[in-house]
């Protein structure tokens, strides 16, 4: 039996950036969400709920990128250059932000709010950069002879800086729920208070976005039904099975919606996570099976065989492995976080 | 594609992966040594080596962070910089890439946080478990990315299709190339020598501070146990380094000869070739100014028969040669910094023998000057392999001129000083707090062990913000 080995590895690679987008998300999310908090102690407590697994989280990132430079070294060669701009404000931001989690607890006076302030920034430029990333890859990028041939600033578009507001406005809600999981106090109420800001936002853009992808993107709109465009009528039998998506996005965004207005700690994050889960299936049928989209698809970016084999004997005991001790060392840290409890 | 751009991504990898491997350098070592002291304290139960830990996993913390976020530029700077070296080539190294994620990034970053602020959350053992994890992982890490970096000095099982894609024909044959055991070797050791000398040097520090403020220097106090474990590891490792750069040289004389003549200032290809001590490589003359040789005896550091035929740079064309006179000084600060890390050891290891290694003022001075020498040491030989290595990206198959993104000089001007300015803060600011920390020294932790002793958890003064001592709440000590 022959697998088809580009087909599993795209499917890992998404499976990879979906568990980085909400891992990381709620991280980067509550950098976004710094700014507002009442007071330094509050601000400990935030950085504390994930200061023992953002490192973990953000290596996803990592097997995001390592993954496709392996898998699909074509892909990776033409997106990283076409997105340079975008790539470099991700990891300016990143940096800022991920050296702020020990800077912050070294530095005295005037350095920690110097670091307090990094880490707000460069979460959120890292969650902006991203949505920019998101945004040129829907847009598509111009190859030619498999190199990437448009020019610097091509990623750079009204429907681009939309989908990037919208990326940091679901990052804060992802952000703002987990802190209604992990914390308590006037911290879970301010948290609550963002968790509801937030969710409207994400709404808000979310449903702007979708349908400037179906208008800007006939492709994309005739993948969902409109195969003339948002005005020229629906071809149902192809909406209708579709339509599931946005249903499992409304349904996310309930669970937040109720599940905060009834005092639930922890079916805000869950509905977050299925607002995030539901815009990122709508993503995958929108562009599948391209990795670069509209020029390269899975197969003709893939890897030869031998490489994905190698990496897919290892990747088989490997991963599982990963996952059972990312998730024993969620289990470690599992509960509420006050400012007694931390850690020393 | 512009010569500019291709000018200036060659800086901004330069500069990125310069500062990376600091980072790496040091705590490949220094996790061991966690490992190592936590293993101590778990097995004698002595106060001491718990003060160490909790002393050395602050710095270590502060480091790695340093080292997660620069690695994480490099792993998209291959496809921002080096696009066309990755579409060629990331069918035959890209897994080795992945696997470095897949085996060490994951397992370092998991572990770390419960290295860090895991003491009250699981046992002993468990704790210790983690610190091991996380000492295994940063080793295996070197294990993968020298790999790939030994296959593009010396390449390997592999074949070039007709559009000029890389393919592996044999990935055992990548993974294991000619160069790879003997540079793992020399960087694995390079990475614990570095640690010793940072950690001999932070010690001595202390030490001499104690013996200046007059306290009556008694018994193993922790800065002492900790040079003496220092100074021990200098010994040995110091003079094994040696045998493990002559290792490679030997490699690199087989594999790459203009590496070799470029280390060594040859111009001539001839038999019994000098050595040259001082000399100053101009690429514009093709020979030396200033020589200062011993005739004679450049085959015989080389370990070969006096009448054996060294290539020289005269067997490439000028534009197929290195950088001759960066590579020829590089290696020479190298192995001079070397020759005073043995003799650090010996001196040391002497002191400890006559049972008087905490009073000779000159040597805990010179422990203290050679504690950045690690660093430098390692630079200064990246740079001789790598540099060495040009004009090549993969030694004699894809060079780098033809590797770079089809990207603009702004885009690369941009990014090259926005990654200067970034580094400069985040370097300025972790050096501050580690020397900062190793001004304080070990005693830190104990005052501050026993201030949060006396707090009982429950009374009034539990609840007290921590900052009196400067310490915050979530400090992950």
């Amino acid at each position: 039996m022959s697998l088809d080995l580009a087909l599993i590895w795209a499917g890992l690679i998404a499976v990879a950036v979906l568990l980085y987008v909400v891992l990381d998300g709620f991280d980067l999310g509550l950098g976004i969400l710094f700014p507002f908090a009442r007071s330094p102690r509050d601000r400990d407590v935030m950085m504390n709920t994930v200061a023992p697994v953002w490192d973990g989280n953000e290596t996803w990132l990592v097997l995001g990128g390592g993954g496709l430079l392996a898998a699909f070294p074509l892909a990776y060669s033409i997106l990283m250059p076409a997105l340079y701009l975008p790539v470099l404000m991700m990891l300016a931001g990143l940096i800022l932000r991920g050296v702020a989690f020990e800077f912050r607890f070294r530095a005295r006076d005037r350095g920690r709010r110097f670091w307090t302030q990094m880490f707000a920034f460069g979460s959120i430029l890292a969650a902006f950069a991203q949505g920019l990333i998101l945004g040129g890859f829907i847009q598509g990028v111009q190859v030619v002879d498999d190199r990437f041939a448009g020019g610097p600033f091509d990623w750079f578009t009204p429907y681009t800086l939309l989908v990037a507001c919208g990326l940091v406005a679901g990052y804060a809600l992802l952000g703002a729920t987990w802190l209604m999981l992990k914390t308590t106090d006037d911290l879970h109420g301010d948290a609550r208070k963002w968790t509801g800001i937030s969710a409207v936002a994400t709404a808000v853009l979310l449903a702007a976005v979708s349908l400037a992808t179906l208008v800007a993107h006939p492709v994309i709109g005739e993948r969902w039904g409109w195969p003339d465009g948002l005005m020229g009528g629906i071809d149902w039998a192809v909406f209708a099975p579709r339509a599931l998506i946005p249903l499992i996005g409304v349904a996310g965004l309930a669970m937040v919606f109720l599940g905060s207005r009834k005092g639930s700690h922890g079916w805000p994050f869950v509905g977050a996570l299925t607002v995030f889960l539901s815009g990122y299936l709508g993503l995958a049928i929108s562009f599948a099976p391209y990795v670069v989209p509209y020029a390269v698809n899975f197969r003709q970016g893939a890897a030869p065989d031998n490489a994905l084999g190698l990496m897919l004997w290892g990747t088989a005991f490997i991963l599982p492995t990963i996952l059972a001790y990312t998730a024993w060392v969620y289990w470690v840290f599992r509960g509420k976080m006050t400012p007694e409890t931390g850690y020393h | 594609m512009d010569f500019d751009a291709l000018l200036l991504s060659r800086m901004q990898f330069a500069f990125t992966v310069a500062f990376h491997i600091l980072f790496p350098a040091f705590t490949i070592g220094l996790a061991a040594f966690l490992a190592v002291l936590e293993g101590l304290w778990l097995w004698t139960k002595r106060d001491v080596f718990q003060t160490l830990y909790l002393f050395w996993v602050k710095i270590f913390a502060l480091s790695f962070g340093m080292g997660v976020v620069s690695g994480v530029v490099l792993s998209y700077q291959f496809g921002t910089n080096w696009s066309e070296f990755i579409r060629l080539t990331g069918g035959v190294i890209g897994p080795l890439l992945a696997y470095e994620v897949l085996t060490a990034f994951f397992l370092e970053a998991s572990f770390l946080g419960v290295m860090l602020f895991g003491w009250k959350k699981v046992g002993p053992k468990l704790h210790f478990l983690a610190t091991v994890l996380v000492a295994i992982g940063t080793s295996v890490s070197a294990f993968w990315i020298l790999s790939a970096n030994s296959w593009m000095q010396t390449p390997q099982g592999y074949e070039i299709l007709a559009n000029g894609v890389f393919q592996a024909t044999n990935f055992w044959e990548v993974v294991f190339n000619p160069s790879f055991p003997s540079r793992l070797t020399h960087m694995l050791l390079a990475a614990f020598l570095t640690t010793a000398l940072v950690v001999g040097a932070a010690s001595a520090f202390q030490v001499l501070k104690t013996r200046k403020s007059g306290e009556a220097p008694t018994g193993w106090t922790a800065s002492r146990v900790a040079l003496v474990m220092a100074v021990g590891m200098i010994a040995v490792t110091a003079p094994l380094q040696l045998l493990a750069g002559h290792w490679s040289g030997e490699v690199a004389h087989h594999y790459q000869p203009s590496k070799l003549a470029a280390i060594e200032g040859y111009w001539e290809t001839r038999a019994d070739q000098p050595l040259h001590l001082f000399a100053i490589p101009d690429r514009s003359t093709q020979s030396n100014h200033f020589e200062v040789s011993i005739p004679g005896v450049g085959n015989m550091v080389q370990n070969l028969p006096r009448d054996e035929v060294i290539q020289g740079l005269d067997q490439l064309a000028p534009e197929d040669q290195p950088p001759v006179f960066m590579v020829f000084w590089s290696f020479r600060v190298m192995v001079g910094l070397g020759m005073l890390m043995i003799g650090l050891g010996l001196w040391g290891a002497y002191l400890l023998w006559r049972k008087t290694l905490f009073d000779s003022r000159w040597f805990l001075r010179f422990a203290v000057v050679m504690g950045p020498s690690g660093f430098i040491a390692v630079l200064a030989g990246w740079m001789v392999t790598e540099i060495g290595r040009q004009p090549w990206v993969v030694y004699g198959v894809l060079r780098t001129a033809d590797a770079v993104s089809p990207v603009t000089s702004g885009e690369v001007l941009t990014s090259l000083l926005v990654y200067i300015t970034v580094y400069a803060i985040v370097f300025t600011a972790g050096a501050l707090f580690i020397l900062r920390l190793m001004a304080e020294g070990p005693k830190a932790v104990v005052t501050a062990r026993a201030a949060e002793e006396r707090r009982a958890p429950g009374s009034a003064l539990a609840k007290a913000p921590e900052d009196v001592d400067g310490d915050v709440p979530g400090d992950p000590s």
